[in-house]
């Protein structure tokens, strides 16, 4: 198996890679006068992601395991389902993001696509790398695109600015990232994840280099997440980058980060379990408590969601750490499967409110304000509607589908049999509940105030039907959740299995 | 699809229809499409009653669907003797709030129609089902629309009383979350109620769980002392968010108490019936004080539903035939009496605009049909022998005097305080010569107020004359759920 390279798990990648470079030559093509939205682009990309996000699923399906190159690669159904998710996420993203992005003069060149669709590669590259090298490489390939795309208006301050910022702490992250891999490269011999576990599993070497390691690479994926302490530039970077990428970097890059955070801690560092448990746990609790509190005192909605996602990184966390436990694998499955659940829930629901936000805006006016949503409802129900579906969703309200992701990871952690886990287990209710309240005052302002202008909300006829389909999943994944949560637990199952 | 599904989803599909019929250009066809909706539904109900068995205490019209697999969570409904009671009064309150809200609403009545039908057939639900998480994700889910109908279509303070009608009860129902995570770890994994009633479990988490049960359904109640979001609220909310408040949302709480409380928890609902008793007879009391000293006449009613339901709970907690029935005789006449006097302060108020007590005076003498009613409504209120109110009072305090003579007196206390309260504000408001201009032109009451307050009075005298066929329909019921309480649950007694 080790001999061969398997091109066939890779086929995905290669065809966005291949077609990553067709379409930024086919864009050059393209008069941006005669076609301000680059319909020729969006359209080659939008149909790139959805072949892609199809093939994925298909083998998905399937159930398969395997290895490819070298060990490099892995290819179970986890990794498959979640790059199917990503790259629907990345076309409601684009679908969403053009309109927005047209007014604000970023589509005057194809950058916009052709380095999310870049960005995307590396999300595929995180998600199915199985070696220490090839994670940072799909990590720094999403990223770099990212801080490029932050700063895509350049004549903007704000922007220029969180691009910034993003960059140097990203950096930073990365370096940690980095550091802890050479960390554990150094006390183990290698750079395959499945050979650092077996490393370790021989209990042969120093504890303390391990943890050392474990330390630096869980505070490099804290931030990717974006957990406190954490989390500084998320709050900016969400305000200060344009909408679209706001949207790019909520989105899709959530669901790596969490294949990262499996592959990284459960398949390769779970000997050292009640060590990097510790940590999240802190980080959990922390990102709960920041995250909500620091969400009501905003009057941005950009920032407060971004604050709100702080608290929802931690609420998903708590389902990485109740799987430890003591030679309960169904329990470990259980718990991890909560926290997949969850982050593709959170995406989900994300999609849909960043999808309003850039949808009252309009060239020269920003919809950021709380306050711009004001009467939302007698100006446009249905997207009104959408909005505080999604925003009851957020607040874990059933018969949403925020709420059984809450359900399910708070399930984990009150069977885990944790050491004060119904303690914390009322903790992060009691916190749904603070953030219960800025949720509600957002839907306050769109129901019960008065409009501030009587212009109707125009929608293109694309983004109009995404976005219901976007809202009524929601509300039908909450009605019937089960088989989300079968496809979450199979793919746990199957791809922990071995 | 059964007979309950049919009276669950019906009025949400009709209500996400309405929802999508649009806006008030087509106001009417809105109304009259709603009109259908809720009697189609009410005619659900009632044939739920007519499969409904006598003389059993088992689940009748079971629906059992695997809903959640990997939770073992279950699509499962059924109706006993107690349930099928409310899901009638539901189906019937819904049809008189969408004649009372007919001309009053005349601004996005599409959303405030869609809204109660939705929360009907919600709350449908929650009598509805058997499955522990089922009635978890209905209970909450009539948040959403309460606090969007009295966000929107509410009084002045209406964002205050909304966020505080959201925020108080999801406190209280999120430790009852914990407390159903809780028992499904403890059960082996299953969410199923019946499963539950024959889980041995400690005295220790017995008392956890029933205080967190308690937190939900206590506030729901509402019981002294977190009762005060309900004034607030009902000040604030409109006509028909205040109907539908007290005559069915309130029930939630009391019902909850009679499915999860009691029989999961009975050695815990022993140990702390002192407690309950308790506070159940200073609602009766000391809230029917404080409802005599009320101005706005909203909160008046809302107080003495406080006191109301005071009865219901310390029915429940002195564990006899008598006591329980009581009590759920009371939660139905409640139900219909508490609609009626909010639907007559409504009726008022679309004329005057004031819900003060001082800005009336005499109204009978411009008014003569209207006051009948409301001083119909306002009897029952207070208890009258020959109403829907009397019946359950009386055997609350039959079955108290039984458990301590003291107790009764104490309880009995609460006919007085009803006749002061609600007689007071009789003749304040609809007695005396004419207190001013706008009572001078008050018009009496129109063929649409008649006929709904003609339905209610109906049913209020109906249930006073002869409450037989609701105790007979809730004997086998009662008596299990006796059985249920009477035997301990702790592994070693």
């Amino acid at each position: 198996m080790t001999e061969s390279f398997n091109w066939a798990m890779i086929y995905p990648e290669i065809l966005l890679l291949l077609m990553a470079c067709v379409i930024s030559l086919a864009d050059l093509s393209i008069d941006h006068l005669k076609s301000p939205g680059r319909t020729l682009t969006y359209l080659l990309s939008v149909s790139t992601l959805a072949v892609v996000a199809v093939i994925a699923a298909v083998n998905a399906a399937s159930g398969e395991v395997g290895f490819a190159f070298n060990n490099m690669v892995v290819y179970d159904p986890l990794g498959n389902w979640l790059k199917s998710f990503a790259s629907i996420a990345m076309i409601v993203t684009f679908v969403y993001g053009r309109p927005y992005s047209m007014d604000r003069g970023m589509l005057k060149g194809g950058e916009y696509f052709i380095l999310s669709l870049f960005a995307m590669l590396g999300i595929f590259v995180m998600i199915s790398s199985n070696n220490f090298l090839l994670v940072y490489l799909g990590l720094e390939l999403t990223t770099l695109s990212s801080y490029a795309l932050v700063a895509l208006r350049r004549d903007n301050g704000l922007a220029t600015e969180a691009a910034i910022k993003y960059f140097v702490l990203g950096a930073m992250a990365s370096g940690f990232l980095l550091y802890g891999m050479s960390m554990l490269y150094g006390a183990t011999g290698s750079l395959d994840i499945t050979n650092v576990f077996k490393a370790i599993m021989t209990g042969q070497i120093k504890h303390q280099v391990l943890v050392l390691g474990v330390v630096f690479i869980v505070c490099g994926l804290a931030f990717k997440f974006g957990a406190v302490p954490f989390h500084m530039w998320v709050p900016d970077v969400y305000q200060g980058a344009p909408t679209s990428v706001t949207l790019l970097i909520a989105g899709a890059p959530k669901l790596a980060a969490f294949a990262i955070a499996i592959r990284l801690l459960v398949d390769g560092l779970m000997p050292l379990a009640l060590e990097w448990q510790q940590m999240l746990m802190v980080l959990s609790i922390c990102s709960l408590l920041i995250g909500n509190f620091a969400a009501i005192m905003q009057t941005n909605l950009k920032r407060m969601l971004a604050y709100s996602t702080i608290s929802h990184m931690g609420f998903m966390m708590i389902g990485m750490f109740s799987g430890v436990v003591d030679n309960n694998t169904q329990g470990a499955a259980n718990a991890y499967s909560a926290a997949m659940f969850y982050i593709v829930t959170y995406v989900l629901t994300t999609l849909a409110t960043f999808g309003v936000i850039m949808l009252l805006s309009r060239e020269g006016f920003e919809s950021e304000e709380i306050s711009d949503f004001s009467g939302l409802n007698q100006r446009s129900p249905l997207y009104a509607g959408v909005m505080t579906v999604c925003l009851f969703s957020l607040a874990g309200v059933p018969p949403l589908v925020g709420f059984y992701a809450k359900l399910a990871v708070l399930q984990s952690l009150v069977s885990s049999g944790l050491l004060g886990g119904v303690g914390i287990a009322i903790f992060a209710v009691a916190m749904s509940l603070v953030g219960a309240f800025y949720y509600l005052r957002v839907i306050k302002v769109m129901y019960f105030d008065a409009p501030l202008t009587a212009t109707t909300v125009a929608a293109t006829q694309d983004v109009r039907i995404v976005l219901s389909l976007n809202g009524a999943l929601v509300i039908l994944l909450g009605l019937l959740p089960g088989g989300l949560m079968t496809i979450c637990s199979d793919s746990i199952v199957r791809s922990l299995g071995n | 699809m059964g007979l309950l599904s049919l009276c669950i989803w019906a009025p949400i599909c009709f209500g996400v229809l309405i929802l999508a019929l649009g806006r008030d250009v087509h106001a009417n066809s809105v109304r009259w499409f709603s009109l259908i909706g809720s009697l189609f539904s009410f005619g659900a109900s009632l044939a739920v009653y007519k499969d409904f068995q006598l003389g059993t205490a088992d689940m009748q019209l079971v629906e059992n669907l695997s809903w959640i697999e990997r939770f073992n969570m279950f699509y499962h409904l059924g109706v006993d003797g107690i349930s099928v009671a409310f899901v009638i009064l539901t189906a019937f309150i819904t049809v008189i709030v969408v004649i009372a809200g007919w001309e009053v609403i005349t601004e996005r009545v599409n959303q405030y129609m869609g809204a109660f039908l939705i929360l009907s057939g919600v709350m449908t639900g929650v009598f509805c089902a058997l499955d522990g998480m089922l009635f978890y994700v209905f209970f909450e889910a009539t948040l959403i629309p309460m606090y969007l109908i009295i966000g929107v279509w509410g009084g002045p303070n209406k964002i205050y009383a909304a966020f505080k009608f959201f925020l108080y009860t999801l406190l209280g129902s999120l430790l009852m979350l914990i407390a159903l995570i809780y028992l499904y770890s403890n059960s082996g994994g299953s969410f199923d109620l019946q499963e539950w009633y024959k889980l041995p479990l400690s005295g220790y988490a017995q008392t956890l769980l029933f205080f967190a049960f308690f937190a939900a359904f206590a506030v729901k109640v509402p019981m002294w002392p977190v009762h005060t979001w309900l004034p607030d609220v009902h000040v604030e909310a409109p006509t028909g968010g205040s109907a539908v408040l007290a005559a069915i949302m309130l029930k939630l709480g009391a019902y909850g108490f009679l499915r999860f409380s009691l029989p999961i928890t009975p050695d815990a609902s022993h140990e702390w019936a002192w407690l309950m008793i308790t506070l159940s007879i200073t609602a009766v009391i000391y809230v029917g004080l404080v409802a005599i000293v009320q101005q706005d006449m909203k909160k008046l009613v809302a107080y003495s539903s406080v006191a109301h339901m005071g009865f219901v709970t310390l029915g429940f907690f002195i564990f006899n035939d008598l006591g329980m029935s009581g009590g759920i005789v009371q939660m139905v006449a409640h139900g219909f009496v508490s609609a009626a006097m909010f639907l007559c302060i409504g009726v008022l108020y679309d004329r005057v605009h004031s819900r003060e007590i001082s800005s009336y005076g005499g109204v009978v003498n411009t008014a003569p049909k209207f006051v009948a009613f409301a001083v119909l409504f306002a009897m029952a209120n207070s208890g009258l022998p020959g109403t829907a109110g009397f019946v359950g009072e009386w055997m609350v305090i039959l079955a108290a005097v039984k458990f301590n003579f003291l107790l009764g007196l104490a309880a009995a206390t609460a006919l007085i305080l009803g006749a002061a309260y609600s007689l007071w504000m009789v003749k304040r408001v609809y007695f005396g010569p004419v207190a001013n201009d706008h009572v001078k032109e008050l018009n009496d009451i129109n063929a649409r107020e008649f006929l709904m307050l003609t339905l209610l009075a109906v049913s209020v005298l109906a249930m006073g004359i002869n409450p037989k066929p609701l105790t007979d329909v809730m004997g086998p019921s009662v008596a299990q759920l006796l059985d249920q309480v009477a035997h301990s649950k702790t592994p070693n007694p």
